[in-house]
Formats: C-alpha cells, sequence, structure tokens
C-alpha cells in the first residue's frame, strides 16, 4: 500500500482553484482564436475578440477570468493501492477548497439552505466530490469551477428507447436553441447518453472535461458530435447570444449501458471559459 | 463601429435616441444588484419601505464581483444572467429605473415593460470580467452588506462597454441577431 497523507492534498486543491480560475486552458485560447477567423457577425467577432484580451488580462494579473469562480466540483480517482493518512480525506479536500478561494480572491457562491435562507458559506465550501476507485497506486484530481449560469440551463431527461438517436439529437439542440445567450456562448455541449438517471447527469459533466477539439473514440459517436456541432452553430445564437456563426466550441457525449426500458439523455452546458485542472499524485 | 457616451441619470431624450445593436460606453455611477438584492428590494417596496439607493434615472448591473484584491478598485465584475431578476425588474422600473446591464435574453413582461416606463436593457460581455474590471474606477457597499457579493455596490466606471438590447420601442438585439444568422435545416 502507498501510503498518501490528505494534509499533502490542501495546497495542491487550493493551486488548482486559482489555477483553473486565472489561467484559461490552452484549449479555450485556440478556440477563440480560431472563432474569431471563423466568426461572420462583425459585432459576435468584437466579442470574441474581448474574450481573448479578457483571458490575457486575467493571466497577466492573477484575477478570475470570470467573476463567477463557480461551484467546486472534484472528480478523485483513487488507485486501490493507495491509503490515506493524516485525517479524512474530504475534509482535506474541502480545506483546499476553502484555501484557494480565499487566497486567490475568488467569489464565493455556494448558499446553505437553498431553498429556504440560502446563506453564503462565506467560503465557496462544500465542494462537490466524485469519488472513483481505480487499480494502481495514484490518485488523480480533477478540479473544475461550474458556473451558475451555465449549470441552470442544463437538463435531464428520460428519453424512450423509441425517440432513439434522432430523439437524442432534437433535445440537444432544442435545449441549445432555448438556452440562447444565457450560458455565456460560445459554450460546450456535454451530453451523457444511458446509465440511470444520476449516471446520466455524471457522464454529461465529464464530457465537459474532454478538450476542445478532441473528439469520443467510437467512429459513431464522433460522427454525432460532429453532426450536433454544426446544427448548434447553424442555430445563429453566436457568442453572447448577439447573432452570429459560433455557438458552441465542442459536444462532447458520453455513453453507459442502460435499461431496457430507458434512453436517459443529460445536457449539461459550460461556459466559454471551460475551467478545470487536473493533479496526478 | 460609432459609439454612444452615456452619463446617468438617463432623461427620456437620451434614452429615445438609443436603438437595438448600439455599442455604449458608459461613465458614472452604476449599482450592482442580483437575485438577493431583488428580492429584498422587492419586498422593501411592497412594505411600502424606501429603497436603499435611489433608483430614480438609473442603471443597475446585475453582478455580484469576485473579491477586490489588494491594490485595485474591485475584483472580477462580469455581468449575470438577467432573466432571474424578471419577476423583479417591472416593479423597479414602475419607481425610476432607467437602465439594466447583464447578459441573455428577457422575458416578454419585461421588454413590455421597458416600452410602458421607457427603459433599457444593455448586455455587458458575460465571461469578461477581469476586462470589465479595468473600467471600474470605484466601488463601495451601499446596501445589504450580510449578502457578501450580492451586496449592492455603487461603482464609478469609465468607458464601460455595453450593447443596447432591448430599446424603448420593443426591439430586441438576440432575436433580431439570431434571425439573421440562422441557417434551419
Amino acid at each position: 500500500m502507498r501510503e498518501i497523507n490528505v494534509n499533502d492534498l490542501i495546497p495542491v486543491v487550493a493551486d488548482m482553484c486559482i489555477d483553473a480560475t486565472c489561467n484559461l486552458g490552452d484549449d479555450v485560447i485556440r478556440a477563440y482564436e480560431e472563432a474569431i477567423e471563423r466568426e461572420e457577425s462583425p459585432q459576435a467577432k468584437e466579442v470574441l475578440k474581448r474574450l481573448l484580451e479578457n483571458a490575457r488580462i486575467a493571466k497577466e494579473e492573477g484575477m478570475p477570468a470570470c467573476q463567477d469562480c463557480g461551484f467546486a466540483v472534484l472528480f478523485v480517482d483513487i488507485g486501490q493501492d493507495v491509503r490515506f493518512v493524516g485525517g479524512d480525506l474530504t475534509e482535506a479536500l474541502t480545506e483546499g477548497v476553502r484555501q484557494g478561494y480565499e487566497k486567490g480572491y475568488l467569489r464565493k457562491s455556494i448558499v446553505d439552505k437553498p431553498a429556504t435562507e440560502r446563506k453564503n458559506t462565506g467560503d465557496n465550501t462544500p465542494p462537490v466530490i466524485h469519488y472513483n476507485i481505480v487499480p494502481g497506486d495514484k490518485v488523480k484530481i480533477t478540479f473544475m469551477a461550474k458556473g451558475g449560469g451555465c449549470e441552470n440551463m442544463s437538463r435531464v431527461t428520460m428519453l424512450t428507447p423509441a425517440q432513439g438517436l434522432e430523439g437524442i439529437k432534437k433535445a440537444v439542440i432544442e435545449r441549445v436553441r432555448e438556452s440562447g445567450g444565457n450560458p455565456c456562448p460560445p459554450i460546450k455541449v456535454g451530453v451523457g447518453i444511458g446509465g440511470t438517471f444520476e449516471k446520466a447527469a455524471l457522464l454529461a459533466k465529464k464530457a465537459l472535461l474532454r478538450k476542445i477539439g478532441e473528439f469520443n473514440p467510437d467512429p459513431e459517436m464522433a460522427a454525432v458530435e460532429k453532426e450536433l456541432l454544426e446544427k448548434i452553430n447553424n442555430l445563429g445564437i453566436g457568442p453572447m447570444g448577439f447573432g452570429g456563426r459560433i455557438t458552441a466550441f465542442s459536444v462532447a457525449i458520453e455513453t453507459h449501458p442502460c435499461h431496457i426500458a430507458s434512453l436517459p439523455l443529460a445536457i449539461n452546458i459550460d461556459c466559454h471559459v471551460s475551467r478545470h485542472k487536473e493533479v496526478e499524485i | 463601429m460609432s459609439v454612444i457616451r452615456l452619463t446617468p441619470p438617463l432623461d427620456e431624450e437620451t434614452l429615445s435616441k438609443l436603438r437595438i445593436g448600439d455599442h455604449c460606453l458608459i461613465s458614472g455611477v452604476l449599482y450592482t444588484a442580483r437575485d438577493a438584492a431583488h428580492k429584498r428590494m422587492v419586498e422593501a417596496l411592497d412594505r411600502g419601505e424606501e429603497l436603499p439607493i435611489d433608483v430614480k434615472g438609473q442603471i443597475i448591473y446585475y453582478a455580484g464581483p469576485a473579491p477586490t484584491p489588494p491594490g485595485k478598485p474591485i475584483g472580477s465584475v462580469g455581468p449575470t444572467t438577467s432573466y432571474r431578476m424578471d419577476p423583479y425588474a417591472p416593479r423597479l422600473m414602475e419607481v425610476g429605473l432607467k437602465g439594466m446591464i447583464g447578459k441573455g435574453p428577457r422575458a416578454k413582461e419585461v421588454v413590455d415593460a421597458m416600452v410602458k416606463y421607457k427603459a433599457v436593457y444593455f448586455a455587458a460581455i458575460g465571461g469578461a470580467a477581469a476586462l470589465l474590471a479595468k473600467q471600474v474606477k470605484e466601488a463601495e457597499v451601499v446596501a445589504y452588506e450580510d449578502l457578501g457579493p450580492e451586496a449592492i455596490r455603487r461603482l464609478v466606471v469609465e468607458d464601460f462597454p455595453v450593447v443596447v438590447v432591448n430599446d424603448i420601442y420593443g426591439g430586441d438585439l438576440f432575436v433580431e441577431g439570431v434571425k439573421k444568422y440562422a441557417k434551419e435545416g
């Protein structure tokens, strides 16, 4: 067994919170640049140039690219040969989020008693943590700062097997159309197909971790991703919904076997900044 | 692209000249308020109380900034999604609010209220929060401090860039813009 002290994870998580919110991914920067080239609307082109400039300022000044520094979502893949020592793992990861949001001057956006009091917890905790046990003796932590505006545009829907692939495509396109300028397009569309109600949602969220420009290894699903991306970009919503060619940077589908009676579908939308980082320990 | 310069308070003559798609640079005072502050303001009006800020002729920016880092007037501050303020916006226009800044489309009732009360809705670029923070010169909390990022702040801005989405004539940039670039089929 490999021993890992949970306290060593605190600064790792804290740094990831700051890095993800202030330094946008290379794939996002490339997507802005390519979109500036491809966009036909002069107004939309101007928006994209400002977004690229915003990313530069955020990085240079160590400021979050977006004031909504998101819900802290952690995916933790734990090798089964790892033994955690030194305390409670979940508490250590939570402390990492707490320290990162404080040290990085990141906005605290989490409220307790959501249906009633809605009091801000003041430190952006608790995070949502998805643990997964995998072979080996490594720990991989993926941090995602998930914005609230785009999360609100997401949906889980239980289709019937008869609705099939056509029903899936229709539902995804309609969801993006109805979302319009709300989720800060150009968006990323994460699609979870199959599993159960909650599995589909998790698949859709994990799909958002895929880099822009990468497709599903299954050629059939990759073809669906490309078709959906083209159709979404034909909607004309454009950056910020002002009208334009580039409505989405990517569509990423993840699938899982499902029940003979079901066809669960989850659509998780991410805004253009698409903030996530990963570290392997 | 021509640019219109605006300084609140906005009067009717200024508002009558604005059309959807116009690029504007705002200098002067903006008030930030989002979900929780709107709820409190409308509850105050319902109780017959005064608002903590005088909204007459003013512009509310739907935003909750990131914490202020040392040496800067404010942290990153981009717009939040506006439809969540739709249930409250007509009530504030009724008492004199003339401008709103946010992102995303508004409900029909809000667009109708803008025609009725002669107010406009502007969009700022969502997610361009570090860039927009550079246009803010001063910021102070003026009400509901306990709401943290959702407190009402008085900002003094210089050349704050926005686009007119809904004018006082019922126009809607989101509808017109999308129509222009949609390729159905």
